[in-house]
């Protein structure tokens, strides 16, 4: 009788397991929307909380030191969202490097974000002999603190 | 005249020396273990050349990812123990268990703290709920869960027979923490590979694997051992309450 309640309930955790990882939240754990995803939502993406995910496209930072003004453009490789900032971004932050913002998509077709992680890869290396370690960060740093 | 009664098998025990007396945790596998991580950290430390995009912030990798490992192993040890618990009923594998899930949880608080203060200089955040972070803390409060229903359960056999069952299930989320960052999209990073890393790191990496591997065992053994005699001296309580008059 024990043993069939052990057995019973080890099914139905086993079966809860089952529709979480093949189920309802296959779609919903998804931490962060790519540009592509973004704007595929169309006018249901713009306004609303979210999180946005892609890379930061090379060349196209522009940090205002005065204003901690942060501009730069994510992208997924297939599409690109312009995305503006405030405040100093995280030290790993640089061009080409991992990033998830959270804020809102405007109806200017620009992102409005309040937060700014740096999502990084598996891959660790040193760099290359005669490449410098990325130390954007300590630039950005230094140019905000004059 | 011996007093007769259903207490003799719990006396007769305590006489058969085999099984009261609890298996001796050399003191050599301490100093082993420990010696292990200090010639591991300092080897992975001093050989380790600054990261391309953190620095040095990527050293914390060297207790991190192998925390992260043992507590997988811990609570496998867990699963086992509580299974064949379940099924065989020896007091001695719900002991373990229950060792190995202290020790298993106190790796996981590590895990979770040390990606923390990694994660708030390389991401910017202390934390987020991604499907990794989230599922790994569930994973800590499950086996902090165990352990207070074992401190706040009286009944010996109840409390083997629920933490068994706690533990058994609960050590089903370690294949759904692992599996998190490659089922769903994350701010955590998938598992590096010896393809991702410079050889230069996977040494260090391997080594301190190794050295914590030899801390889990160790403190696993030491706990079993304690939780044995512990277990000792209350079937002896009891016996001499019951048999004492």
């Amino acid at each position: 009788m024990k043993r069939g309640w052990i057995i019973g309930g080890a099914a139905v955790i086993v079966a809860v397991f089952a529709w979480l990882l093949f189920g309802g939240l296959q779609k919903n754990v998804v931490f962060f929307l790519t540009p592509k995803e973004l704007l595929a939502k169309g006018t249901d993406g713009v306004g609303v909380p979210v999180r946005l995910g892609g890379q930061v496209k090379p060349g196209s930072v522009k940090w205002n030191a005065q204003t901690l003004d942060l501009r730069f453009i994510v992208t997924d490789g297939a599409r690109e969202v312009p995305v503006h900032s405030t405040g100093a971004p995280p030290q790993m932050f640089r061009d080409g490097m991992g990033v998830v913002v959270e804020g809102r998509f405007g109806t200017a077709g620009v992102f409005e974000a309040t937060g700014l992680m740096v999502k990084h890869s598996n891959e660790y290396r040193p760099p290359k002999p005669g490449e410098e370690a990325h130390e954007k960060y300590k630039t950005l740093i230094q140019q905000s603190s004059q | 005249m011996k007093p007769e009664g259903q207490l003799n098998s719990s006396s007769d025990r305590l006489r058969d020396p085999s099984a009261a007396r609890p298996p001796r945790t050399s003191i050599w596998l301490a100093f082993v273990s420990i010696g292990a991580v200090i010639v591991a950290q300092t080897y992975a430390i001093l050989t380790s050349p600054a990261e391309g995009d953190m620095g040095h912030l990527q050293k914390i990798m060297y207790v991190h990812v192998p925390a992260a490992w043992m507590t997988f192993l811990s609570f496998f040890v867990v699963f086992a123990f509580s299974v064949r618990y379940l099924w065989q009923r020896r007091e001695n594998d719900d002991l373990l268990a229950a060792s190995a899930a202290e020790v298993g949880a106190t790796f996981n608080g590590l895990t979770l703290m040390l990606g923390m203060i990694w994660g708030r200089p390389a991401w910017g955040v202390w934390w987020v709920w991604d499907a990794r972070l989230t599922s790994t803390l569930v994973l800590f409060l499950i086996f902090v869960g165990y352990l207070a229903l074992r401190a706040f359960t009286d009944d010996t056999q109840q409390k083997a027979r629920w933490s068994a069952a706690v533990g058994a299930i609960g050590a089903l989320n370690v294949p759904i923490v692992y599996m998190s960052v490659k089922w769903w999209r994350t701010l955590h990073q998938p598992p590096s590979s010896p393809a991702t890393l410079d050889p230069r790191y996977t040494m260090g990496l391997r080594l301190n694997a190794i050295a914590l591997l030899l801390v889990m065992i160790y403190f696993i053994r030491k706990r079993y051992e304690i939780a044995r005699l512990e277990r000792a001296t209350e079937h002896m309580a009891e016996a001499a309450a019951m048999g004492g008059k």
